[in-house]
């Protein structure tokens, strides 16, 4: 195990802890787009580049955005 | 239950998880070691046999192809439910608020784009759309292929929608042409199962001619395939895509009228 790898490992942790610990769903919305992003490096790191790429487009992309859109709904439901 | 047995209780799980993580991680083969008998032999065999130099293209695509199909048709069977839940909220809005139909036009153009977001999606759009279809059409070679390159072009749609109005992003991708992206994408990876059995061989069997390594045209079946899942990819988020945005201006809709 190099440097690198236990570089991104902890990135990934800390990531994911600021997930959990960010309560505001709009704000959580972009951290854990963040996140995704973080875990992409991690597959590329780990030699799995197929699986870092699907983990950007999905993870980075389409969760944070259908999280922003169901918010958008919710929002406009209370007013 | 107080808050000191909950937490009693929490430790106890903890302590059960842990033990159990532990005696796990002393099974694990040391880090960077491979043991599994399946990436061996198919590290030697896959190049030679399917002609792709992706060998994750070559096992999801060719020698566990099935599986893939059943796969495929989860994110089909999960995107049509989706659409389902949104469309019939959708019906039941339009005969409820009829008098909503008013205030419409201005509705649909809140809230305004600023032009730096403008000029900075319209300037992606392009480049998204090819990396997209460069994605996709080297799935056998390199990194990537139908499902990943599917999901980059339906980006595209995204930032037509962040960029222009909603209006612009139902023009570039209707309903009717995402719903037939869709099934026809999902339809094709059967469709390119059956070449198998017109040839006398086994269902999904790579019966097309496998080219030159190396080649963009090459492969056999994994090209078709791969093209056939970044159609139903692309189109099923695009759907998915239209449908959450319709919700949320239909409840804005509601607000203003």
């Amino acid at each position: 195990m190099e440097l690198l790898h236990g570089l991104v490992l902890v990135f990934v942790a800390v990531g994911g802890t600021a997930v959990v610990l960010t309560r505001d769903p709009l704000a959580q919305s972009m951290v854990v787009s963040f996140y995704g992003m973080l875990l992409g490096i991690l597959f590329f790191v780990f030699q799995a580049p197929d699986v870092a790429l699907s983990q950007l487009v999905v993870g980075a992309v389409a969760l944070p955005m259908m999280i922003l859109l169901a918010l958008a709904k919710a929002k406009a439901e209370k007013q | 239950m107080s808050f000191n047995s909950r937490r009693n209780l929490f430790f106890l799980g903890m302590l059960g998880f842990g033990v159990l993580y532990l005696w796990g991680l002393k099974g694990l083969p040391d880090f960077g070691r491979y043991e599994g008998v399946y990436g061996i032999t198919l590290n030697k065999v896959a190049v030679a046999q399917t002609h792709a130099t992706n060998l994750v293209a070559a096992v999801t695509f060719d020698y566990r192809g099935f599986d893939t199909l059943g796969e495929e048709f989860i994110l089909f069977a999960a995107v049509v439910g989706v659409a389902i839940l949104l469309r019939a909220q959708r019906d039941e809005a339009a005969t409820a608020d009829e008098e909503a139909e008013e205030s419409k036009d201005e509705s649909r153009s809140a809230p305004h784009t600023s032009d730096a977001v403008r000029v900075l999606g319209l300037a992606l759009i392009g480049p998204t759309v090819l990396f997209g279809l460069y994605v996709v059409a080297h799935g056998h070679l390199t990194p990537g292929g139908g499902f990943s390159g599917g999901v980059v072009l339906a980006t595209a749609a995204l930032l037509v929608y962040l960029t222009g109005e909603y209006v612009a992003l139902r023009r570039v991708s209707p309903e009717s042409l995402t719903e037939l992206a869709e099934s026809v994408g999902a339809g094709g990876y059967a469709a390119v199962g059956f070449l198998g059995l017109l040839a006398g061989q086994a269902f999904l069997t790579n019966v097309l001619p496998l080219g030159t390594t190396g080649q963009l045209n090459s492969s056999g079946t994994i090209l078709l395939i791969n093209l056939a899942v970044s159609v139903e990819v692309a189109g099923g988020f695009s759907l998915i895509l239209a449908e959450f945005l319709e919700q949320t201006l239909l409840v804005r809709e509601r607000k203003h009228g």
